[in-house]
């Protein structure tokens, strides 16, 4: 089976959600990519270097530029005569553009896989992670996005794939884009983090948030994460939430601090290797999946813990 | 200006899900069922453009009887009318994306208001398929949405911060959650939604072929982590997290 994979880039470098995509397809046969973009010479030869890569098709066109669904999509479909299977990092990016190439060659498509279990069986988590689903596809042609935590990263170096430039499919005139705020992140990024401090509404205010959560996770070399509660109440931006509607992570270590653990912030989480709990409810539902349980005022307990660090 | 808001019926979602013993799904009999959330906040979406240009709200659910309930739901929040599909099958995004094509085609709605997901099957695909289906702009994960006559301008929420993009019409808009709060429907929105039009269709009245693409082989429940440690103070867990070498 040959696989073509969307390469998540900033137009510099390569994402890691990409990599995890790649060891995914390398369970189904050939893996190809798709580098599209604007000026992406650099991120091709990047893609090109990673391990167990064949062949690396670079669109480059303005059309490509800010990844707009409407335009990258038709590109996707242009390849696919060649390949059997589209698969992209459930990323928001993975996950805008993947559901339009899949309607587009008529198939259903596989969200968020978890696993391979053959050619055309896959795992993936229902009801936010609280059930394992094994499906089966009969559609000839694949669409699937990975799970970026559940599978490992592909080596950055030592692959030898050959770049081959593709036709650019044109701008569908439908969308443009306007503008975009990235936020500036001084830490490691939550989905790749080793470890996560994450805050919850206990904190009570935006000042304890970064006063209390902020110095533990520096000490610890750790990214920052949030409950929706945490996010709704303006503590932090959205892009912190960890949960069902916001990231999936699964770090070494999550600690959380003053979050009571909904099933909604679980589905984010609990496939953490250990998870640490800080809450002063005993009976709060965190406890039940965390690893290892202190139960005590936040606000006495994390800086005396910063302290000991 | 047209809005169709296509809404589903799913398992409330402060109700823990029981997988069956016989691994085949995820028990639904006698369990809350309510509106997705996310679809809420779509219904309500729609309401609020309500003085921006918008005259009709039609709200969709595709799916067995109870659905009605669903979009006697949407009624009572403010939509003007509602069509059922009904159908005992269980159908895929990808054949709800055909079906709503056909109602899009039928109707003729500027916007299409979907939620970005819905929390049973998790599967973030129905509004980027329908977007496909049609050829029309989508704006997924949408957080703000400001509409002009020809066009509608949308935030989205993205990894690593927001993205604006600015569609041409007619357009599709998935929501997220930070969108807007959605409204409570009154006791007296909801004795008046009860006489709101409700049409009742089925996939055979629009052509499509519905038939599932993917059989799910099992389902089970996701592995158990084991219980875990209470410890008493910040040394026990200064000497826990040295141990396994997060702090030196």
């Amino acid at each position: 089976m040959k696989t073509l994979i969307w390469v998540e880039h900033d137009g510099k470098t390569v994402k890691d959600a990409t990599l995890a995509v790649v060891t995914a397809a390398a369970k189904l046969g050939e893996v190809h990519l798709l580098v599209a973009g604007q000026g992406v010479d650099g991120v091709a030869a990047e893609a090109a270097k990673i391990a167990g890569v064949g062949k690396v098709h670079v669109a480059d066109d303005a059309a490509y530029a800010h990844a707009l669904a409407e335009n990258v999509a038709p590109l996707v479909v242009s390849l696919m005569d060649s390949h059997d299977a589209f698969l992209a990092p459930a990323t928001s990016n993975g996950k805008n553009i993947a559901p339009r190439v899949a309607a587009l060659l008529d198939v259903m498509q596989i969200s968020d896989i978890l696993s391979v279990e053959s050619d055309d069986t896959f795992t993936r988590p229902i009801y936010a992670g609280n059930a394992i689903a094994t499906v089966q596809t009969k559609d000839a042609k694949k669409v699937i996005t990975v799970r970026g935590t559940a599978f490992d990263k592909a080596d950055t170096s030592g692959g030898s794939g050959t770049i081959e430039k593709v036709a650019a499919t044109g701008d569908k005139g439908v969308s443009s884009f306007v503008n975009a705020e990235i936020a500036k992140l001084e830490r490691p990024e939550l989905t790749s983090a080793k470890v996560i401090v994450s805050g919850g509404r206990a904190l009570q205010n935006s000042e304890n948030f970064h006063s209390i959560i902020e110095p533990l996770a520096d000490k610890l070399g750790a990214a920052v994460g949030a409950s929706r509660a945490a996010v709704d109440a303006g503590y932090v931006p959205n892009d912190y939430q960890v949960g069902q509607t916001g990231k999936i992570v699964a770090p070494e270590v999550y600690i959380a601090v003053g979050i009571s653990g909904a099933i909604q912030h679980l589905a984010g989480m609990k496939d953490s290797k250990t998870i640490i709990a800080i809450n002063k409810d005993e009976d709060a539902p965190i406890f039940q999946v965390a690893d290892i349980g202190l139960v005590g005022d936040l606000f006495k307990i994390v800086p005396e813990l910063t302290e000991k660090l | 200006m047209k809005v169709l808001v296509p809404v589903k019926r799913v398992l409330d979602y402060n109700v823990k899900p029981r997988v069956k013993a016989d691994g085949t799904g995820v028990d639904l009999a006698n369990v809350k069922m309510s509106m997705n959330p996310f679809d809420e906040i779509a219904v309500e979406e729609a309401i609020r453009l309500k003085d921006k240009g918008v005259t009709e709200i039609v709200a969709v659910s595709i799916g067995e009887a109870k659905c009605q309930e669903t979009l006697r739901t949407a009624l009572a929040m403010g939509a003007d009318r509602a069509i059922l599909v009904q159908t005992d099958d269980k159908v895929e995004p990808l054949g709800v994306a055909k079906l709503l094509k056909a109602i899009v085609e039928a109707e003729q709605p500027q916007l299409i208001i979907l939620g970005k997901q819905a929390i049973d099957d998790d599967n973030n695909q129905t509004g980027q398929m329908l977007a496909g289906l049609l050829g029309v702009g989508q704006a997924t994960f949408a957080s703000k949405v400001e509409l002009a006559a020809d066009s509608v301008t949308v935030t989205r929420e993205v990894d690593g911060g927001s993205e604006t993009d600015k569609l041409s019409l007619p357009a599709i808009i998935t929501t997220d959650l930070r969108l807007n709060e959605p409204r409570y429907a009154s006791l007296p929105n909801i004795m008046k939604a009860k006489s709101k039009p409700l049409d009742q269709k089925t996939p055979a009245d629009y052509g499509v072929d519905v038939a599932p693409r993917l059989t799910t082989l099992k389902v089970v429940e996701p592995p158990k982590r084991t219980a875990g440690v209470k410890v008493a103070d910040t040394d026990e867990l200064v000497a826990k997290l040295k141990a396994m070498g997060v702090a030196k």
